[in-house]
């Protein structure tokens, strides 16, 4: 296995650093013990940690959430749970998943970690900021946690009015409070990242020299900042309105329950990208370091993570072509969606094309950031099917969009995510985690999930609507294969998890740059020191300088040799 | 489990082969663009996989052309799409002349359905094949969502507001209809059966239930018992109340024509305007009357209001209903 021998290479590398005479290197990780050297932190590093335990601890609950879900699908009738359980599953899944693992996955964990070190920085602009967004993310999470377990809440992560307002039953009033603090959480953290980005770029890593990775965390950032507080607001008003009758979404009161659509997908819906960006810019590392290339077309790729994310401002209206908004507004939004689907396409095809004569190596980040791109792709094909209007009609509401976000949104982002972290894992913590295992459980997870929701396209195209607790016989034998691929894809995740937290203990140690990648990451020691660069770094060269010394990199295909 | 597993919705309306011919040309179109990107990705991997022949990675910066190209040809396919979706789309807006009304009121967790002739039904839909029928939805609850997969239609029942759908049956069976949208504890139940009939069939099965009043009918009915005709007269010869000039507009003919309002604006009269008449009635006065009316929300159904609007809509210029 390569890796193997880079981090044969880089023991070598470590011990020639003149550090390790006996005693361990100086490391954030070493650099204060107890609970109150982690709580009290304001090490980006540490915050990432904090984030990555609690994430993975949401991400855990909500795959039971779904665990349940899929059981109690594999018959028609509902025989294990009752309607309003399971009314209630699905609704705290999609909350749990969206806003307390998505949204913050890649930005909270890997950008937390990261966005500093890429640009040559000792942390963020705002440290302590950054350690209030982490708390306040708590706060909500505990609150969201405290109402599951108290009675739970049925409206469906889109808390649809006039149901959310004035007829569920349920502790509706108590998750919106939940949902509305974590919004602050983003917003801090995109708020960060921005100033950190504009102002702290060490000297010579001028903007067309940051690594891809950095633009979609700025991309994410502005639709963080500019996003969130609408969707605050609105969670805002729908409690007004559920606690004291005024008059906003209920139409018995006199408001508007349309409006509340708008003002929800007008978040919603760039929050997709919030949830997708982060993990395109993830692949782009990946696939430049397991090819030895630049990206094909850098500046195409930056764009079109701006483009994406100010056009992604303008579609929300695809939410709602049969909602009872006009038809005119519905071909507006329509036309706009169609064209977001070109800087999607773009950056597809430029990732395969970097893989156009490179040297590939088939690591697990890499098998990951391959299992991005065919399911990102088919996540966004079949997403045309939901922006041209006459399909949508039909499909809208039913399986088929569970399994187009899902590929999107499992397939895209969550690929990346774990592409992300085994990249960087051994830079977080300064060990390997088992390459075979690793390699075995990217291959379980591809299988799972297209064994879970592929058949949920077809069941969609069949008419089965979504968000329903029991079925027409009919569609049982697609929702078998469902339940089955659900199973499978619970492994798949469940054995990361092992051999991550193994891996802490007994990983294989390594050095500054086990992946022999470019990049201001893996210059410095791993795990990194707490003020991670000794002295700030001067860089002079592009984004991706693999296969340099002369850094005159033309158009064309110019044979240069790349350093090992 | 393994009986009755069909792989294709059944196609029963006008509507649907249009819509399956948008849909297979997406699926013809994401088959080949998804085996054109695996198949390029897996040979590039197997191709230029890393191997101990001293071979180095070869920099390419990208090509402008070749990146202008991948922009521009989607762009184009993506718009022809968008203008054929588009197209087809239109059309399930906008019903041809001979449509017949029917009336749909969601509630939690059930449809009520009303025939023009005054056959009422519960989460059952009997009509004739091919005759467009256009519904007129609304909710007394929640947003519920009107999804019949064999039309490969939908349209959402909003409180408050009214939505219309049309769709023209062009097989006989009987066919699914789902509420599609969230609407609460039963949502999964809220399911029913759509039974398109041999047009004969169908008037046999009409004359088999029990009807109650036509629409029209028992809006006048209505009309006449909520006094709304103290105010509002009905007869063009007659377009005063006992002697003395209406406290309301006149209603005959007034159904479809644009009336002037009090503050200036411009409304054309339509089921939506009379709604918001009796449930809201100083939200849009007419100009040259005062805003005297008392608001009838609550004390009217769903059901009730529609009727009344039939029975406005059938008041001909010529006089009251014959």
């Amino acid at each position: 296995m390569s890796s193997s021998k880079a981090s044969a290479a880089a023991h070598q590398l470590e011990h020639s650093d003149g550090h390790g005479s006996g005693h361990e290197n100086e490391t954030y990780l070493n650099n204060g013990y107890g609970w109150k050297s982690w709580l009290f932190t304001v090490d980006h590093k540490r915050i990432a940690i904090l984030y990555l335990i609690s994430i993975s601890f949401f991400f855990a609950i909500g795959g039971a959430f779904a665990t349940m879900m899929r059981l109690e699908l594999a018959t028609p009738t509902g025989d294990v749970l009752q309607s309003d359980t399971y009314n209630k599953l699905f609704t705290m899944h999609g909350v749990v998943m969206i806003f307390f693992f998505l949204v913050p996955s890649i930005p909270a964990v890997l950008g937390n970690f990261l966005v500093p070190i890429m640009i040559g920085a000792k942390d963020l602009a705002f440290p302590k900021i950054n350690l209030l967004s982490w708390y306040i993310y708590m706060v909500g999470g505990i609150a969201t946690l405290a109402v599951a377990l108290t009675g739970g809440i049925d409206t469906g992560w889109t808390f649809y009015t006039p149901y959310s307002s004035a007829y569920a039953n349920t502790y509706v009033a108590a998750m919106t409070v939940g949902v509305f603090i974590t919004g602050f959480s983003s917003i801090l953290t995109g708020l960060n990242f921005i100033v950190t980005i504009h102002k702290m770029r060490a000297p010579g890593l001028t903007w067309f020299r940051l690594p891809l990775f950095i633009w979609a965390q700025y991309a994410t950032s502005l639709i963080m900042v500019l996003a969130t507080p609408v969707i605050a607001t609105t969670i805002f008003l729908v409690g007004l309105e559920r606690i004291f009758h005024i008059g906003i979404f209920d139409p018995t009161l006199g408001g508007d329950p349309v409006l509340f659509q708008h003002l929800f997908w007008f978040y919603s819906h760039p929050a997709v990208y919030i949830m997708i960006l982060p993990g395109m810019g993830v692949v782009s590392e990946i696939i430049a370091c397991f090819t030895r290339k630049r990206v094909f077309g850098y500046s195409f790729i930056a764009f079109s993570s701006l483009a994406i994310a100010v056009l992604g401002f303008l579609v929300w209206g695809h939410h709602m072509f049969v909602a009872g908004q006009s038809a005119y507004a519905g071909i507006v939004f329509s036309v706009i969606s169609m064209m977001v689907a070109v800087p999607s396409a773009v950056k597809v095809f430029n990732w395969t094309a970097t893989l156009f004569k490179g040297t590939i190596e088939l690591t697990t980040p890499m098998l990951y950031a391959l299992n991005f791109i065919g399911l990102f792709t088919i996540g966004g094909l079949t997403g045309l099917f939901l922006a041209i209007m006459a399909t949508d009609v039909h499909l809208t509401d039913t399986y088929f969009v569970v399994a187009h976000f899902h590929y999107v949104m499992v397939g895209g982002m969550l690929m990346a995510y774990l592409g992300g972290l085994h990249f960087w894992w051994p830079k977080m913590f300064g060990r390997m985690y088992p390459e075979f295992a690793a390699k075995f459980s990217a291959v379980v997870v591809f299988v799972g999930f297209n064994l879970t929701f592929f058949p949920q396209f077809l069941l969609g195209y069949m008419g089965m609507p979504r968000r329903y607790h029991t079925y027409p016989p009919e569609y049982q034998v697609l929702n078998i294969l469902s339940s089955a691929g659900a199973s499978i894809l619970a492994i798949g995740y469940i054995i990361p998890a092992i051999y991550m937290v193994w891996s802490l203990k007994w990983g294989k140690k390594v050095g500054a740059n086990p992946w022999d990648a470019k990049g201001l990451e893996w210059t410095i020691q791993s795990p990194p020191t707490t003020h991670n660069f000794d002295s700030i770094p001067v860089v002079t060269e592009e984004a991706y300088a693999y296969g340099e010394e002369d850094s005159t990199h033309q158009h064309g295909q110019k044979e240069v040799s790349v350093v090992r | 489990m393994w009986k009755d597993f069909p792989l294709l919705p059944d196609s029963a309306s006008t509507m649907a082969p249009q819509v399956d011919m948008v849909w297979w040309f997406l699926v013809a179109l994401s088959v080949v663009m998804t085996v054109l990107i695996f198949a390029t990705v897996i040979a590039f991997v197997a191709y230029f996989r890393k191997k101990n022949d001293g071979r180095v990675a070869t920099q390419i910066e990208g090509s402008t052309q070749l990146e202008v190209l991948w922009s521009a040809l989607p762009f184009v396919i993506l718009m022809g799409l968008f203008f054929w979706g588009t197209a087809v789309y239109v059309q399930t807006q906008r019903p041809p002349e001979n449509v017949m009304d029917m009336y749909v009121v969601g509630k939690q967790w059930m449809w009520k359905i009303q025939h023009p002739t005054g056959q009422r039904e519960i989460n059952e839909m009997h009509i004739p094949v091919g005759q467009a029928i256009r519904l007129t939805m609304t909710s007394e609850d929640v947003i519920h969502s009107y999804y019949i997969p064999a039309f490969r239609t939908k349209k959402d029942a909003v409180p408050g507001r009214y939505t219309m759908q049309w769709f023209e049956a062009t097989k006989v069976g009987d066919y699914h209809l789902f509420c599609a949208e969230y609407c609460g504890t039963k949502h999964s139940q809220m399911i029913g059966t759509v039974h398109v009939m041999e047009k004969d069939a169908y008037q046999r099965w009409l004359s088999g239930v029990v009807a109650t009043d036509t629409p029209e009918a028992a809006g006048q009915k209505l009309f006449e018992g909520m006094r709304c005709a103290s105010c509002h007269p009905v007869d063009p010869a007659k377009p005063t109340i006992d002697g003395v000039a209406a406290r309301g507009p006149l209603l005959a003919g007034i159904y479809g024509k644009e009336v002037v309002l009090k503050d200036g604006g411009k409304v054309v009269v339509n089921d939506e305007y009379i709604r918001e008449s009796v449930v809201r009635p100083l939200a849009k006065v007419v100009a040259g009357f005062e805003p005297v009316m008392p608001t009838y929300d609550g004390q009217l159904s769903e059901e009730q209001i529609i009727q009344i609007a039939a029975y406005i809509k059938s008041l001909k210029d010529s006089g009251a209903k014959q």
